[in-house]
């Protein structure tokens, strides 16, 4: 399910409209992330308070969010660019790669909300195919 | 059997006393429609869905979004029992529509997506988590007679 480059165009254009709000945009999906699907919290017991919309889980999801952005620009070679973030999530963080589907989810939500024009089912099917392909390449050191 | 709060139980009816069924229902098939393709091969009989834009210009899929979101009715109506209340649409979806119960979960996710893109900000993290867990309770049932 890889992008055709019109696909890509799309995502390069909707991530552009995006990136005035892409901060909020990140500190809502993973505040979601962790509201609706809280064993997401599992990751995060290092801090004080992990719950949705606390100050460490809208500054994560603010980095999470740069890194999707750095991924954009990254977005004809996905494996490759993205491979010390994947070398971090597999030895390091290990996250379970099944919780990427879930923020990606949370992100399309957030992105919907704050762009209900522009997200038209074509972004849509764009950003989700983009989302998994980045989610792919972040897994690639996994095993 | 489930249990909900009752700022679950306010949400859920909240959201369906508030929602335009003739929008949200059309919106959440076309977008699943078109999201996940492979979802196309349960209607072989709604004429043109070769392209996004056939698919947003589809009276029967419109029609059938509607239909098909009405169907949530009966589990807001019945919070407490929604297992048994989809247990014959749950046989009708296995043994007669043959459809995949992976799907019902896209719809969910269309679902809320279709809500988010009317709400906007309205659509907050706890709202949306009693909305996508209320959906989930459905998948579920929707799946459960499926031998």
């Amino acid at each position: 399910m890889s992008l055709s480059s019109k696909q890509k165009a799309t995502v390069k254009d909707f991530f552009s409209k995006m990136s005035t709000r892409s901060d909020d945009i990140g500190a809502e999906a993973l505040s979601r992330l962790v509201a609706v699907y809280p064993q997401t919290k599992s990751y995060f017991s290092h801090w004080k308070d992990a719950s949705p919309g606390s100050a460490p889980v809208r500054k994560h999801g603010i980095t999470i969010m740069g890194g999707v952005y750095d991924a954009v620009g990254k977005i004809d070679d996905l494996k490759g660019g993205l491979l010390s973030l994947s070398e971090l999530h597999a030895f390091m963080l290990r996250v379970d790669p099944v919780n990427f589907k879930l923020l990606a989810h949370c992100m399309l939500v957030c992105m919907s909300m704050i762009f209900p024009e522009e997200f038209t089912p074509q972004v849509h099917v764009a950003v989700d195919k983009f989302l998994a392909q980045l989610a792919l390449a972040l897994a690639e050191k996994y095993r | 059997m489930v249990e909900w709060t009752e700022f679950e139980r306010d949400t859920i009816k909240d959201i369906f006393s508030k929602i335009d069924y003739d929008v949200v229902g059309p919106a959440a098939l076309t977008r699943c429609l078109v999201v996940y393709p492979w979802t196309r091969r349960y209607f072989g009989n709604f004429g043109a869905l070769y392209n996004a834009e056939a698919i947003m210009g589809n009276e029967m899929v419109a029609n059938h979004g509607k239909k098909v979101l009405h169907g949530l009715d009966r589990a807001v109506k019945n919070m407490d029992h929604i297992k048994e209340s989809y247990c014959e649409l749950s046989q009708l979806h296995s043994d007669q529509f043959h459809v995949d119960p992976d799907n019902f979960r896209l719809l969910a996710d269309c679902l809320a997506i279709a809500i988010a893109t009317q709400w906007g900000s309205a659509f907050t993290p706890d709202i949306q988590a009693a909305f996508q867990k209320f959906l989930s309770v459905v998948v579920f049932s929707l799946g459960s007679q499926y031998h």
